[in-house]
């Protein structure tokens, strides 16, 4: 559903200009959750941007249902990290899920009920009437997921999601990632810094080297049953596959420090 | 506000008043110059019921209100499209450098020239002035937004005009408000300073008529008029800015109340 080839992207120009991605190759499949980790600056968030039409790339393609992706596709979602500056401050958290479904002509109480239905999906179902600044961090981030929820995309993006929030609001988040992605069978492209993250969520694991980005190593993440905190991250293959990533992701880092 | 400060700011008014009418009352100053406190105040509650008075006032609210309602028209729109587009904010910003520090009282004799109705000078500067204060802050409130809360909406497939009404002016809001609060102290001074060089009819020439009949009671009466007037539409607009920007006091960590 989603294909990307070659894609590039510097900015700037001269000799101040960085090159943020050095040619990405990617494809994925319809209701795959796909987690892209890599060193921090590597430039995994203009890879996202990209995707969601919100930059245009200095080079190569991204076919997005086999389209060309030349502004925001319909059907997309973004969740971003910073919460408080992506939920609207002056209106109630209900209003906040709702506006974006403007977009797909829904009238005003389908709208409020679809809202509602997302909260509930979340365990927000009390909080739709407060503001978001009145909610917790981790509160807030449910909000927004909600909002994503609620707008029904088929590829859902999530740029580091839970990079502000404490350890136990991470893991109870991880887990709500991966109930919403079981009921609504959407496709979850989520970027993370956190290895232990990237494999404990994803069906695979794309290791990204520093900038100029590109593919490192693709893994397919097998895993018995359902998810689960404790027993999924004692599971040899956790712990194998953990070490794997940890080894490319510095690996690469201490390569460029040894010869910089 | 609480009770404590209300009850204080009480005492202090009460306190100036007994002082001025003591000190009126022993010769400190002559009454005959500034007549006593009292005196003054019973004016002013005599005004209220004076026609004459009234019409006067009626014609300088009018004034305010007529141009306030302009130059929201004016100066909201253009201050958007110049904390919008950078490249408009650049040519113009020069003219605004220029025009903007011009103390409007300067520019009474060319609304004079340019319109022989005293009340056609007087709204036309009433809008000049008015105008900056609500330019400014409008332009300001709009470089503020959040670009992370403009992608948010963008990200939804939402183009730049939805962008604009739905995330940046609610969120230059505050801002907005704040300059309308200012610009409505500037429409009172400019028109009663306009009806006092200028004449035509207001509380200005109210003013200019008991000064020139020496009535200083009911000159310092209407004085008192134009600044409970003052107060009455800051106080209304601060109360109006606390209850609608609840969201953003919160946000910037001043207190709500």
């Amino acid at each position: 559903m989603l294909e990307i080839h070659n894609l590039t992207h510097t900015y700037g120009t001269g000799p101040g200009a960085h090159e943020a991605l050095g040619g990405v190759d990617l494809k994925v499949a319809e209701g795959e959750l796909v987690c892209i980790v890599g060193p921090s600056g590597c430039g995994k968030s203009t890879l996202l941007r990209s995707i969601a039409g919100l930059l245009r790339p200095t080079g190569g393609e991204i076919l997005f249902q086999g389209d060309p992706v030349e502004r925001t596709p319909d059907n997309l979602a973004v969740v971003f990290q910073d919460y408080s500056r992506s939920l609207f401050p002056w209106m109630s958290v209900a209003d906040n899920v709702a506006l974006p479904l403007r977009r797909k002509g829904m009238d005003g109480r389908q709208r409020r009920q679809a809202a509602l239905d997302a909260l509930e999906q979340v365990d927000l179902a009390g909080a739709g009437g407060k503001y978001p600044w009145e909610l917790s961090g981790g509160m807030q981030q449910r909000a927004s997921i909600a909002r994503a929820i609620a707008y029904r995309p088929t590829l859902m993006l999530m740029d580091e999601p839970f990079g502000s929030v404490d350890a136990q609001t991470r893991e109870d988040l991880e887990d709500l990632v991966l109930r919403v992605r079981a009921k609504h069978g959407m496709t979850i492209l989520l970027i993370t810094h956190d290895i232990d993250e990237s494999v404990y969520v994803g069906d695979r694991v794309i290791v990204l080297s520093k900038a100029p980005a590109k593919v490192v190593s693709d893994l397919r993440v097998q895993l018995p049953g359902p998810r689960d905190q404790i027993t999924t991250r004692e599971h040899p293959g956790f712990v194998q596959l953990r070490a794997e990533v940890g080894r490319l992701v510095r690996g690469r880092q201490g390569q460029a420090a040894s010869t910089g | 506000m609480t009770k404590g400060t209300l009850s204080r700011g009480a005492a202090g008014v009460c306190g100036f008043l007994l002082i001025a009418e003591a000190l009126g009352r022993t010769g400190v100053i002559d009454p005959v110059v500034l007549p006593l406190a009292s005196t003054v105040l019973g004016e002013t509650l005599g005004l209220a019921a004076d026609p004459d008075f009234l019409l006067q006032l009626g014609n300088t609210l009018d004034a305010c209100g007529v141009g306030l309602l302009f130059s929201v028209a004016i100066a909201v729109p253009a201050g958007v499209l110049l904390g919008t587009f950078r490249k408009v904010e650049r040519s113009a910003r020069p003219l605004v450098e220029f025009l903007r520090p011009i103390p409007s009282v300067a520019l009474i004799p060319v609304a004079q020239f340019l319109f022989r109705d005293p009340e056609y000078a007087k709204v036309s500067l009433v809008i000049f002035a008015a105008s900056w204060p609500l330019l400014i802050n409008t332009m300001y409130g709009m470089r503020e937004v959040d670009p992370l809360a403009k992608e948010t909406l963008r990200s939804f497939g939402f183009g730049p005009l939805a962008v604009i009404g739905r995330v940046s002016l609610p969120s230059a809001a505050p801002f907005i408000v704040t300059g309308l609060r200012i610009a409505v102290s500037v429409t009172l001074i400019v028109a009663v300073s306009v009806e006092l060089f200028v004449g035509g009819t207001g509380l200005g020439t109210f003013m200019s008529a008991a000064a020139a009949g020496n009535q200083r009671a009911e000159m310092l009466g209407a004085v008192v008029w134009a600044g409970l007037l003052g107060l009455a539409a800051n106080g209304l607009l601060a109360g109006a800015e606390r209850r609608l920007f609840r969201w953003h006091h919160a946000r910037t960590g001043e207190p709500a109340r």
